[in-house]
C-alpha cells in the first residue's frame, strides 16, 4: 500500500477494501465487522446499523442531490439486510460562507426521503469549518432498523441462487459525471437515487426466498457481484447481454470509455434469490415504475471460485474483475 | 439502399451472429494456411477489443496476436514522467493531462501522488478544456503534457492553434507525440535479427483505426512492399476486427501481400489532410525518442518548431528538468511485452507485485497496456 | 490514442467552428478545426475524440460494409445454423 492515501482509495473497488481490511478491519477486529455486510446486525440479530458520509459533488445534480443521497444511502444500506429504517442521526460539516437557502433545501429534500423510509431523525450534530477546510458541506447519516427478515447474508450465497437486478444500472455515476464541471454534455440522464425499502417490503412481504441484497455503490455493479464472489467463495456467471443499461449511459460510457458495470448506483441493487423465487422476484420488482428493467442476470457455479465471469452472447468468456484506481475517461 | 442509423454503427459491428460468421471463416481458411501466422496489433485500442470480446478464443491455434506498442501512455519512458512530476511541482503551474497519463509511476511517484501531495494535476477529456482553465486561472501556468499518436497530434496542434490565434499567454507545451510508422519498422528490424522461429517472427499486421483516420492508409505501404508484411487497416469494433483478420488470412491463401482497408467507413488512402496540415505547422521530428522498453528509435517523436519555443515548457524549464538516463525496474519486461516478444503472464511479477493498483510497468498502467487487458480480461483467453 | 466514438451531427455553429453532436442521447460540442466547414452537414455521421470531430464517416461504405456482413451470414447458416 503506498505511504499516503491516493483518491483510489476511496472508489469503493480495490484499492479502498485494501484500506478497509489493512488499517480498520486490523485495529477494529471483531466477528460483526468482518461480516463486511452493508449493515451490521446487531442485539440478537433484531437490528440493523449502518452509517455512510457523503461528500458529493456537485450538490445538486439531475434526479437527486447531496440531502436525498444521504438518508437513502443509509436507509438503504439497512433495506439491504432486510430491516426497515426507524431512526436516523444527521450530522453535517458546513464549509464557512455556505448558502442558507442551499442548506435549507437540502434538509427539506432529506424530510421527504425520511418520509418515504417511514424512518425519523432522532440527533445529530452542526460543525461550521472556515473557507476552504472542506468542499461547501459534508454530510453524515447513522441509522438503526428493525430486521424483518433474519439470515440475509452476504456471506450465503449458493448454486441454488439466481443473481438478479432490480432495474438498469450505472445511472448514478454516469449522471454525476455528466455535471461535474470540465466535462459539458447535455442529456436526459438522471441519478438512480432512490430509498429501496418500498421494494425490499414487497418482496419480504411476497415471501421470496432472499439469500443475499446489496445496493451497488461506488464500485458499481461489478463491486457487489465480486465482493459476493469472494465473500461466500463461489463463482458468479453473467450473462453480458441480459445486463440492463439505458442508452444514455451506453452513450456515456462510449464517450468516456467507462464499463457501466463499474459506475456507482444509488437505487439500484443486486440480489440473490433462490432459483425458485426468482421468475417472481422479477415480477414483483416490475411493479416499481423505476424498476421496469428488473432482470434475472446470472447464476452461480463453482467454476471458477471466487471469480465473476462475464459470458459473451458469440460464445467467449471473460473476468468481470473488480474495479480499480480512480475513474477516469479511457483514452484511447 | 437502406437509412443508415447511428446505432448500426455501433450494433451492427457487435453483432454476435456476424462475429461467429466470421469466426466461422476464418477457421475455415486457416486451415489451408502452410505455416501458422502472427498478427500484431499495433494499436492499445485494439489490444483492448481483441481482449475485451475474447477474440482470441474464436480463432484457430494457428494464428496468434502480438501486441503491440500502440499504447502511447506504456511507451513513456520514466525520463518523461519525472518531467511532469517536476513541472507539477513546481509553484503556480497547473499540469493538464488526458487521463490515464496520471497513475504512470515515474522516478519520485506518479503524477496522483504529486497531486496527493499538493501538486495541481488535471486529467482533462478535451486538450480545448486547458483554454478555461487558463482563463480561469490567469496567474497560474497551464503547462499541457502532451501525449498520444498520430490519432490526438492534430488536437494539440488545434489547442496551439487557438492559443496563437487569442493570444493566450498562460497556456505551454510539453510534447511527447510518437509516430507509428517508425516504431512499426524498429520492430521488424530488431525482431528480424532475433528471429529463429515462426513463434516471434511478426507475419501481418492490423493496422490502427484512429492513426489511420489522420494520416491515411499510405504511411503503411513500405511494409508490404519492402517488407512483405500484409496491411489490413481495421476498425475497432470485434467485427471490424475479425473481417480484418479473415482479410490477412485470404491473402496468405491467396499467396498476396497488400497494404487494405478494412476500415473503408472512416479511412482513406490519403487521410485527413486539414489535420495534416496542422501537424505540419507546428511540429518537427526529433532525432531520437526514447521509447520504454524499445530504446531510442529515429524520427519517431515530436517537438514544437522552434518558432514556436515561447510556447514550449521543455525550453522554457529547461534549468529545472531532470536529464540522464533513469532504469527500468529489473524485473519488469515491458520491454519484451511491447515489442511483442513476451506475453504478460511470462512476466516474474506480473499480478503480483505488478497489478492495476500498483503498477511497476506502464504496461500496467494504461488500460490500453497489455498486462491491464491480461490482468482484467485475461487468463481465460 | 484510439477512442474515437461515432456520432451524429444536430447543429452548427460556424462562426465560433463548433457542431453539437449526439452519441446515443448524450450531446456535446466538438470542434471543427480538423474538418473543412463544407464538408460537415447536419445530419452527418462523424467520429469524434477527445473533444474533435475527427472525420466523417462514409455513410455509403458503411451500408456496404452491413450489407457484405448480411451476406456472408447468408452463406455461412446455409451451411449450419450459427
Amino acid at each position: 500500500m503506498n505511504k499516503t492515501i491516493t483518491l483510489a482509495h476511496g472508489n469503493g473497488g480495490e484499492e479502498n477494501s485494501e484500506l478497509i481490511s489493512k488499517v480498520f478491519y486490523k485495529a477494529f477486529k471483531n466477528e460483526i465487522l468482518e461480516k463486511s455486510e452493508d449493515a451490521a446486525i446487531v442485539h440478537n440479530e433484531e437490528l440493523a446499523f449502518s452509517t455512510d458520509s457523503f461528500t458529493v459533488s456537485p450538490l445538486f445534480f439531475a434526479g437527486a442531490d447531496i440531502g436525498k443521497l444521504a438518508v437513502c444511502g443509509t436507509c438503504n444500506d439497512l433495506a439491504m439486510m432486510g430491516a426497515k429504517p426507524k431512526y436516523l442521526t444527521c450530522s453535517v460539516i458546513i464549509e464557512e460562507g455556505f448558502e442558507l437557502r442551499e442548506l435549507e433545501r437540502i434538509v427539506r429534500s432529506m424530510k421527504k426521503e425520511l418520509e418515504i423510509n417511514g424512518a425519523i431523525v432522532v440527533g445529530g450534530d452542526t460543525k461550521v469549518v472556515p473557507r476552504g477546510s472542506i468542499d461547501k458541506i459534508f454530510i453524515n447519516t447513522t441509522g438503526i432498523g428493525k430486521v424483518l427478515k433474519k439470515g440475509i447474508s452476504s456471506n450465503n450465497i449458493s448454486k441454488d441462487d439466481i443473481i438478479i437486478v432490480n432495474r438498469d444500472i450505472g445511472a448514478h455515476g454516469a449522471a454525476i459525471f455528466v455535471a461535474r464541471e470540465g466535462i459539458e454534455m447535455s442529456s436526459s440522464l438522471q441519478s438512480d437515487c432512490e430509498s429501496l425499502f418500498p421494494q425490499v417490503k414487497a418482496l419480504l412481504d411476497a415471501n421470496i426466498k432472499i439469500t443475499a441484497m446489496r445496493d451497488a455503490t461506488r464500485g458499481g455493479v461489478s463491486a457487489v457481484l465480486n465482493e459476493w464472489a469472494k465473500q461466500s467463495n463461489v463463482c458468479i456467471e453473467v450473462e453480458e447481454e441480459s445486463i440492463p443499461i439505458s442508452n444514455e449511459v451506453k452513450g456515456i460510457c462510449e464517450m468516456l470509455g467507462f464499463e457501466a458495470t463499474a459506475l456507482a448506483n444509488e437505487g439500484t441493487f443486486v440480489l440473490a434469490v433462490n432459483h425458485e423465487d426468482a421468475p417472481r422476484a422479477v415480477e414483483i420488482l416490475k411493479g416499481f415504475e423505476s424498476c421496469s428493467r428488473a432482470t434475472i442476470i446470472g447464476k452461480v457455479t463453482d467454476i471458477h471460485p471466487k471469480k465473476v465471469i462475464l459470458n459473451s452472447s458469440w460464445g467467449t468468456k471473460r473476468f468481470l474483475d473488480t474495479p480499480s484506481g480512480e475513474l477516469l475517461p479511457r483514452i484511447c | 439502399m437502406k437509412q443508415l442509423e447511428l446505432k448500426n454503427l455501433y450494433d451492427d459491428f457487435r453483432d454476435a451472429t456476424t462475429i461467429k460468421a466470421y469466426a466461422k471463416i476464418i477457421n475455415e481458411d486457416a486451415a489451408k494456411l502452410k505455416n501458422p501466422i502472427n498478427i500484431m496489433e499495433v494499436c492499445g485500442g485494439h489490444t483492448h477489443t481483441i481482449m475485451k470480446y475474447g477474440l482470441p478464443q474464436l480463432l484457430p491455434s494457428n494464428i496468434k496476436f502480438i501486441h503491440g506498442p500502440g499504447c502511447p501512455v506504456c511507451i513513456m519512458p520514466k525520463e518523461r514522467i519525472d518531467h511532469a512530476y517536476v513541472l507539477s511541482m513546481t509553484e503556480d503551474v497547473i499540469l493538464v493531462t488526458l487521463g490515464d497519463m496520471i497513475k504512470v509511476p515515474g522516478s519520485n511517484g506518479s503524477l496522483q501522488d504529486a497531486r496527493s501531495k499538493g501538486a495541481d494535476v488535471r486529467f482533462v477529456y478535451s486538450p480545448l478544456e486547458c483554454l478555461k482553465i487558463a482563463n480561469d486561472n490567469l496567474t497560474k501556468k497551464i503547462i499541457f503534457f502532451a501525449i498520444g499518436f498520430e490519432t490526438t497530434t492534430p488536437m494539440t496542434a488545434a489547442l496551439l492553434d487557438a492559443v496563437i490565434k487569442k493570444n493566450i499567454k498562460n497556456i505551454y507545451f510539453h510534447i511527447n507525440h510518437v509516430t507509428v510508422p517508425e516504431v512499426m519498422r524498429e520492430l521488424i528490424d530488431s525482431r528480424d535479427i532475433h528471429v529463429d522461429s515462426y513463434n516471434n517472427k511478426i507475419d501481418a499486421f492490423l493496422g490502427p483505426s484512429h492513426v489511420s483516420v489522420i494520416s491515411g492508409s499510405k504511411i503503411y505501404e513500405e511494409f508490404a512492399r519492402d517488407y512483405n508484411r500484409p496491411v489490413v487497416v481495421s476498425g475497432f469494433e470485434p467485427v471490424d476486427v475479425m473481417q480484418a483478420i479473415s482479410m490477412i488470412v485470404k491473402q496468405f491463401i491467396e499467396g498476396r501481400c497488400e497494404l487494405e482497408i478494412e476500415y473503408k467507413r472512416l479511412v482513406t488512402y490519403e487521410g485527413n489532410l486539414k489535420a495534416q496540415e496542422l501537424i505540419e505547422r507546428y511540429f518537427d521530428k526529433r532525432d531520437l525518442f526514447k521509447w520504454r522498453g524499445l530504446g531510442n528509435i529515429p524520427k519517431s517523436g515530436l517537438k514544437l518548431k522552434p518558432e514556436f519555443k515561447e510556447y514550449d515548457a521543455e525550453v522554457i524549464y529547461k534549468e529545472t528538468l531532470p536529464i540522464g538516463e533513469i532504469e527500468d525496474h529489473k524485473l519488469c519486461i515491458c520491454g519484451d511485452i511491447l515489442r511483442g516478444i513476451a506475453n504478460p503472464p511470462e512476466c516474474t511479477i506480473f499480478a503480483t507485485a505488478c497489478k492495476p493498483t500498483s503498477p511497476i510497468g506502464s504496461c500496467m498502467v494504461s488500460s490500453e497496456g497489455a498486462c491491464a487487458a491480461y490482468y482484467k480480461y485475461g487468463n481465460l483467453v | 490514442m484510439c477512442l474515437s466514438i461515432p456520432s451524429k451531427v444536430v447543429k452548427i455553429d460556424k462562426q465560433n467552428e463548433v457542431a453539437t453532436v449526439d452519441t446515443m442521447g448524450v450531446q456535446r460540442e466538438a470542434s471543427l478545426a480538423l474538418v473543412g466547414e463544407e464538408d460537415i452537414k447536419i445530419g452527418d455521421y462523424v467520429l469524434l475524440h477527445i473533444g474533435f470531430v475527427m472525420n466523417k464517416i462514409d455513410e455509403s461504405e458503411a451500408l456496404l460494409s452491413l450489407e457484405a456482413f448480411e451476406k456472408i451470414i447468408e452463406i455461412i447458416e446455409e451451411e449450419e445454423p450459427l
